[in-house]
């Protein structure tokens, strides 16, 4: 079908049902991602990232969840979908990785059960076509002696090694979208280059769309084709990755890029940080959800809520003022530079 | 794997020094004089005096705890003074009704609390699991006599479908021995699965938490799938705890409900044994008792490291 994105979220909107009363979690989030491209979800601790990505795979307690909008995977509603047919898509179609790898494997199986065990639930195949597909899989993540380690326990082997496991789990039924939820911020810095090495090279080689969810704008330029920036639930700009870095519009997505730390540079510098805190979600401002914490807002910002405006070239923003601020911003880069 | 098991039943050795201490004092702290209780009221004071000397009680305490000792590690428990019998041989002639008690409470207990532990978990905040954790608080706060009397009102005395008291063994064939356990069992096993559900509930909300069961969840599995495989096995861990510990009530358990329906077995033996003060057989089923709960203590650990595999690994 022509224009169909593999997978297109309109309107989401996630309302958890707590006992202090329902929170609304994610808000009118829309966004989509095709085929072979990495969609960067960015934004604070708790903006609502990983409650994106659990609700794409309807991975909450629906008990005390309520989802609204519409999640079409290859054109099909997912939220519709009875869970009996949802059970066929994750793992198999979309597939997830967390941010904890050392937590997400189960402690009393071995690594070769897990995996095998996900083949076995998806495809028809013998247990040990399986056995072999998984060391396979083992050794296309980097994965030494994978023969070995696939009779080992996940308390065995070492955090990156784990996830290098979750990720040939993942992928071990060729999912056409991989949601990956910050694999890699329980790292340290060498492992996070090997991972994302290793995502990347799969996505081409499954040609997979991948959201690639993070609050490091680092790992953003790195692998990611398209940004969504996330600010209390809703998405406040997309742009190609290249106009996020040179051209971003939105003040909080500016100050985000401001408080990167640089490897370059005055080390004794205090890094930049956005003014105040994120509110909760039982007191969400009215108007622009930013408005507190934004020093170009007015009147307007407190009391209307900005709708996400695309601008020109797939670039999209939530800001009344962006506009304005972009020339004032303008002006102080000339008088600073003359 | 075996020095572990060598360490833990050398480590036992202290335990059961202890234990053999303090019943053997604390017996013969009770008044009363076994050669009387022999020789029955009619008796003379000469004629007491001399079975005392027989039996050796005229002795100082601190030699007969000595020479008892000494038996016990030449594997010799004594005799009963008043049955004319080898303690051993009183212990295995009152085990079976006891063992069969203990076994059949412990079965029916697990095989009741497990599955409804794990239905209100997975049930959680809803109807059903108020209601059994309702149950279950209740049957914990019941003693297990006054549950066993009821369970003997109701079906041994007024609609009569099972032998209100009494015993027949296993010689005499499945179902008749059957008949007369199940009520005892019934009573004994019921306060315990109250125990065992509450803990597997919240073993398993504890585990249901957990980031790992997400992640099945993410793969696609079944909710059945998740559940039993990657929930329970999990959760059963804590469990084994409480099967251990629970196992110890069982033990005093059993001597009451063996009193309440008329069982022979070890605890109408201790019972009887302590009314007519006799020594031997009080400290040698104590000491036997207290043996068995460290060596299934022990299997109860082994079995942690049988579910555990992090477990086995510290063994090494
Ligand atoms: N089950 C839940 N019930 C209530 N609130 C929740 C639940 N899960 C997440 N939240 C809230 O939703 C917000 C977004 O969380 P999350 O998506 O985990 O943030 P992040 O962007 O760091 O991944 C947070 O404020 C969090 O407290
Ligand atoms: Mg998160």
């Amino acid at each position: 079908m022509v224009g169909e994105h593999l997978l297109e979220v309109k309107n989401l909107k996630t309302t958890f049902l707590t006992e202090m009363g329902s929170v609304v979690a994610v808000d009118g989030m829309s966004l989509h991602v095709d085929y072979g491209e990495t969609l960067g979800l960015v934004g604070e601790s708790g903006c609502g990232k990983s409650v994106t990505a659990e609700s794409i795979m309807r991975l909450l307690d629906e008990r005390t969840t309520k989802y609204e909008g519409e999640i079409l995977f290859k054109g099909q509603d997912l939220l519709s979908l009875p869970e009996k047919k949802m059970v066929d898509i994750r793992g198999n179609e979309i597939a997830m990785i967390f941010q904890d790898a050392m937590t997400s494997l189960n402690p009393v199986y071995t690594i070769g059960n897990q995996i095998v065990e996900t083949i076995l639930t998806h495809q028809k195949v013998s247990k040990k076509e399986a056995y072999e597909k998984a060391i396979e899989m083992l050794r296309l993540t980097g994965i030494p002696s994978p023969e070995k380690r696939i009779l080992e326990y996940p308390h065995e082997i070492s955090g990156g090694m784990r996830q290098r496991v979750m990720i040939a789990m993942a992928l071990s039924c060729k999912p056409s979208l991989l949601i990956a939820d910050e694999p890699t911020t329980a790292l340290d810095v060498t492992i996070q280059a090997q991972i994302l090495d290793v995502i990347n090279e799969l996505k081409k080689e499954l040609n997979m769309g991948v959201i690639m969810i993070t609050h490091d704008l680092g790992v953003v330029a790195e692998v990611c084709t398209r940004v969504a920036v996330m600010y209390l639930g809703q998405v406040i700009e997309e742009a190609p990755v290249d106009n996020i870095f040179t051209n971003s519009l939105h003040p909080y997505t500016k100050g985000l890029l401001k408080s990167i730390p640089k490897i370059e540079g005055d080390r004794n510098k205090k890094l930049y940080t956005i003014e105040g805190i994120v509110p909760s979600l039982h007191n969400i401002p009215k108007g622009c959800r930013f408005a507190p914490r934004c020093s170009f807002a007015d009147e307007q910002c407190r009391t209307q809520s900005p709708v996400l405006k695309e601008t020109d070239g797939g670039h999209k923003v939530r800001c009344w003022h962006y506009e304005k601020i972009g020339q004032m911003e303008e002006k102080i880069d000339v008088t600073a530079t003359s | 794997m075996k020095a572990y098991i060598l360490k833990r039943f050398i480590s036992m050795i202290p335990v059961l020094l202890i234990v053999a201490t303090i019943v053997f004092f604390l017996i013969h702290l009770i008044p009363g004089d076994p050669a009387a209780v022999i020789l029955g009221p009619e008796a003379t004071p000469e004629e007491v005096e001399k079975l005392r000397e027989e039996l050796g009680l005229n002795l100082p305490l601190y030699s007969q705890f000595f020479y008892w000792l000494i038996g016990i590690f030449q594997g010799d428990l004594g005799d009963s003074i008043y049955m004319n019998k080898p303690v051993l041989q009183a212990f295995v002639e009152h085990i079976g009704p006891t063992l069969s008690l203990a076994l059949l409470a412990q079965a029916i207990s697990i095989i009741i609390a497990i599955p409804i532990g794990v239905l209100a978990a997975k049930k959680q905040g809803t109807f059903v699991d108020h209601l059994f954790m309702l149950i279950a608080m209740f049957g914990m706060s019941l003693p297990s006599f006054l549950f066993g009397l009821l369970l003997m009102l109701v079906f041994g005395v007024h609609l009569q479908w099972l032998p209100a008291a009494g015993y027949q063994p296993l010689g005499a064939g499945i179902w008749e021995h059957l008949k007369y356990m199940i009520l005892p069992a019934f009573a004994l096993g019921m306060i315990q699965a109250a125990v065992i559900a509450r803990m597997t509930r919240s073993s398993m909300l504890d585990i249901l938490s957990m980031n790992y069961i997400k992640a099945a969840k993410a793969k696609g599995l079944k909710e059945r799938v998740v559940i039993y495989k990657h929930a329970f096995r999990n959760a059963f861990i804590p469990i084994l705890t409480i099967l251990g510990e629970t196992f110890g009530s069982l033990i005093t358990g059993a001597v009451v409900t063996e009193t309440v329906f008329n069982l022979p077995g070890i605890g109408q033996l201790v019972v009887n044994s302590i009314v007519r003060r006799d020594y031997a057989v009080i400290q040698g089923t104590i000491l036997i008792m207290a043996t068995t709960y460290l060596v299934l203590n022990l299997i109860i650990d082994l079995l942690y490291g049988v579910v555990d595999p992090r477990v086995r690994l510290n063994r090494k």
